[in-house]
């Protein structure tokens, strides 16, 4: 079963080593991983994806507030958080096809980043399996590259993960 | 003042009088100021027995102990004893050198990544790249290190920082956000545990090692006296229950005995105080829906990791103890439960060694025969681990051993730290022929460092544990576990001047041992142990 975990961390030099290194020698799965400095500059979030049992997850929860770094662990709910991934999609697109890449990218609320001769660049912002199936919609034209970043997670309503 | 004669300080600020060390040029600038200081620094053979002379040392004073190396091979020499540290939860500040700052990274003679390689063995560490952060940084080792679950911090510390030039105050107080470690049990909880104990029948106590560490080993006394409970202990927790008590029944695990054992698999209601209760300790264990586990633990991630819990106490053991004392009434009849563990003892009787040998068991009884209460045994790995732990009884004494990761080389380089830290106390390192050429360099810092430990080898000429396992699970195939060119071990106490012994029949034991004791100065006895020896008779 896959977990999003909102880890709040000291922001030094070393601490995603520690942070990565424990998920590594213990055994966890690592899906996708989003490391960004908060409003207070002090202190960093990391939200990691991973894959395990409810013993696994209690685990990793346990094991990553015993890192004297970390300051915070809340594990979100996919059905009370907000996640979101960016992903950035190069297709190849000839002159005729540029209408029609755009229309789609409109439907789903992706934004045209680049152009050239042959080739559209797309980017759009939305839940894994939106994207999922965003990529899926493109195969056809031809992809030509893939960028997407780790999940980003925020609770619903007025709760925070903060310190 | 420079950045090397602030680390002094700041050992001296935390009360450190030895340090255990060995020196390179990375850690020269502190070494130097070191010499300008009253502490005293024990130069020892290899840096890993500085890790685990001061472990030893830490393990009797409770108080985190320092252990110094210099870069690159120095430092990771240290890994081991850092790791049979963290495993043990045994507080200790660890110093390494590392190359100047501006050449981390590129490979430099001696350069290793220390805290990268030491980090998954760690409580916590750092490398100490702002000259300004020294007093800061030592001040919160020192702390992480000293408190909660208990383990090694690692501070690394470049050439050319110890070199630069800071002002120096050390804090009084330390604040870490996101480090609480000391906490009371939460009373919900202690509630549910007060009111399981009310209601079993069959309670038992489980100590383990964590009693130690966490200073409770009277209190826990104290709550079993109060409620009647019988006690059980891991290899870690041993004499933290006094052996002669009438309401202790021995070690369990796999190499435990066979009261422990059905204690454990016949009672109701299992109380874990500061056990992690690792895969040994519970390998005899069986797994039941009618038993109630209670598990006190300052480290909530081992609560639930190897065992089952029904009721999870998370907090300092001194706190949690004074808890449960006031929540738990006393007076209940226990007589039939303990009757029936009563029923479990067994005396085995000791089987007279072939002509030219001692019983291992036989020795080790005589051993504990003549020592004093409050002697201090270090078994090392393997066959003697359990022999040690097995017929040695604990009545204000302690018992040291590397029970977690099983480092073979602990003992005497432990006995060493154990002795510097309690010289009044007899302090006795047991080892077999395998571990004890794994750290015998050591004899020598104990003759330059004048520390009378007692060392026993216990010599069959095999590595016995792994021997009686291939005997069992490979089909009797001996595979690399002779110990065949092994030294003369008393010929090589003569070579360091230490006394010696050969003790090769029973009737040498008594008397060699009374010598060993009674000797003010390092003394070895080769103990000759028949060659097909088994670990549990």
């Amino acid at each position: 079963m896959k977990h999003t975990i909102s880890v709040l961390v000291e922001n030094h030099a070393g601490v995603l080593a520690r942070v990565a290194g424990l998920f590594a020698r213990r055994g966890f799965n690592i899906d996708s991983l989003a490391v960004g400095v908060t409003d207070d500059e002090k202190v960093s979030r990391i939200t990691i994806v991973a894959d395990g049992s409810a013993y696994t997850l209690e685990q990793i929860e346990k094991q990553l507030n015993k890192l004297i770094d970390v300051i915070k662990v809340k594990t979100l709910h996919n059905d009370t958080a907000v996640t979101r991934e960016l992903v950035l999609i190069k297709v190849s697109c000839t002159p005729k096809q540029r209408a029609e890449l755009i229309s789609i990218a409109e439907i789903a609320k992706g934004k045209i980043s680049d152009i050239s001769t042959n080739s559209m660049t797309i980017e759009l912002s939305d839940s894994k399996q939106n994207l999922d199936n965003f990529e899926e919609l493109l195969r056809p034209y031809g992809i030509k590259e893939v960028v997407r970043t780790g999940t980003i997670a925020m609770q619903k309503g007025e709760a925070t993960v903060r310190v | 003042m420079t950045v090397a004669k602030a680390m002094t300080e700041c050992l001296a600020a935390e009360g450190i009088t030895t340090v255990f060390g060995y020196p390179g040029a990375a850690i020269c600038p502190f070494y130097d100021e070191l010499e300008n200081t009253d502490i005293r620094h024990i130069l020892v053979r290899h840096e890993v027995n500085g890790g685990h002379a001061a472990s030893g040392y830490a393990r009797i004073t409770g108080k985190p102990a320092v252990a110094i190396a210099t870069s690159g091979p120095g430092a990771l020499n240290l890994i081991t004893a850092i790791a049979t540290a963290y495993m043990d939860s045994v507080p200790m500040v660890v110093i390494t050198g590392q190359v100047n700052s501006d050449q981390i990274g590129r490979d430099v003679f001696q350069e290793a990544d220390i805290t990268g390689s030491a980090e998954p063995f760690v409580k916590h560490s750092y490398l100490l790249k702002r000259p300004e952060d020294t007093a800061e940084v030592f001040k919160r080792a020192f702390y992480i290190a000293g408190t909660g679950r208990r383990g090694p911090v690692l501070i690394d510390v470049p050439f050319d920082v110890q070199k630069a030039e800071i002002d120096f105050e050390y804090p009084e107080t330390v604040d870490i956000r996101s480090y609480r470690p000391s906490s009371t049990g939460n009373g919900n909880q202690i509630k549910r545990a007060a009111a399981a104990i009310a209601a079993s029948k069959k309670p038992l106590i489980l100590a383990g090692g964590g009693l130690f560490t966490g200073n409770a080993v009277e209190l826990m006394r104290k709550f079993a006296e109060h409620t009647d409970i019988p006690v059980v202990s891991t290899m870690m927790g041993l004499g933290a229950m006094p052996t002669n008590s009438p309401l202790f029944y021995g070690m369990l695990g796999m190499h435990g005995c066979k009261a422990a054992n059905n204690a454990v698999n016949t009672c109701d209601t299992l109380i874990l105080l500061g056990a992690r209760v690792g895969d040994r300790a519970i390998a005899t264990m069986k797994q039941r829906d009618d038993l109630t586990v209670i598990h006190v633990d300052i480290d909530p991630a081992e609560i639930g990791k190897n065992l089952d819990v029904d009721i999870p106490i998370v907090g300092d053991l001194t706190l949690v103890l004074g808890q449960l004392l006031e929540a738990v009434s006393g007076g209940a009849d226990r007589s039939e439960w303990k009757n029936k563990l009563d029923s479990f003892r067994e005396d085995k009787p000791v089987e007279p060694a072939p002509a030219g040998y001692v019983n291992p068991k036989q020795f080790i009884r005589t051993l504990d025969k003549y020592l004093p209460d409050d002697a201090v045994v270090v078994a090392d790995v393997g066959q003697n681990q359990i022999w040690t732990a097995a017929n040695i009884t604990l009545n204000g004494g302690r018992f040291l051993t590397s029970g977690g990761m099983g480092t073979m080389g602990y003992s005497l380089p432990a006995a060493i730290g154990a002795k510097l830290a309690a010289p009044s106390r007899e302090v006795v390192a047991v080892c077999g022929d395998g571990s004890f050429q794994m750290q015998m360099m050591e004899l020598a810092t104990a003759v330059q460092h004048n520390v009378p430990v007692k060392v026993i080898v216990m010599r069959n000429n095999y590595l016995g544990m792994v021997r009686e396992l291939q005997e069992r699970a490979y089909d009797n195939r001996l595979t690399a576990v002779s110990l065949d060119g092994s030294p003369c071990f008393t010929k090589l106490a003569d070579a360091y001047g230490i006394q010696n012994e050969l003790v090769d029949s029973p009737d040498k034991m008594d008397a060699a041992i009374q010598q060993l004791i009674s000797s003010d100065r390092p003394y070895l006895i080769e103990a000759a142990v028949e060659e097909y020896e088994k670990t549990i008779l």
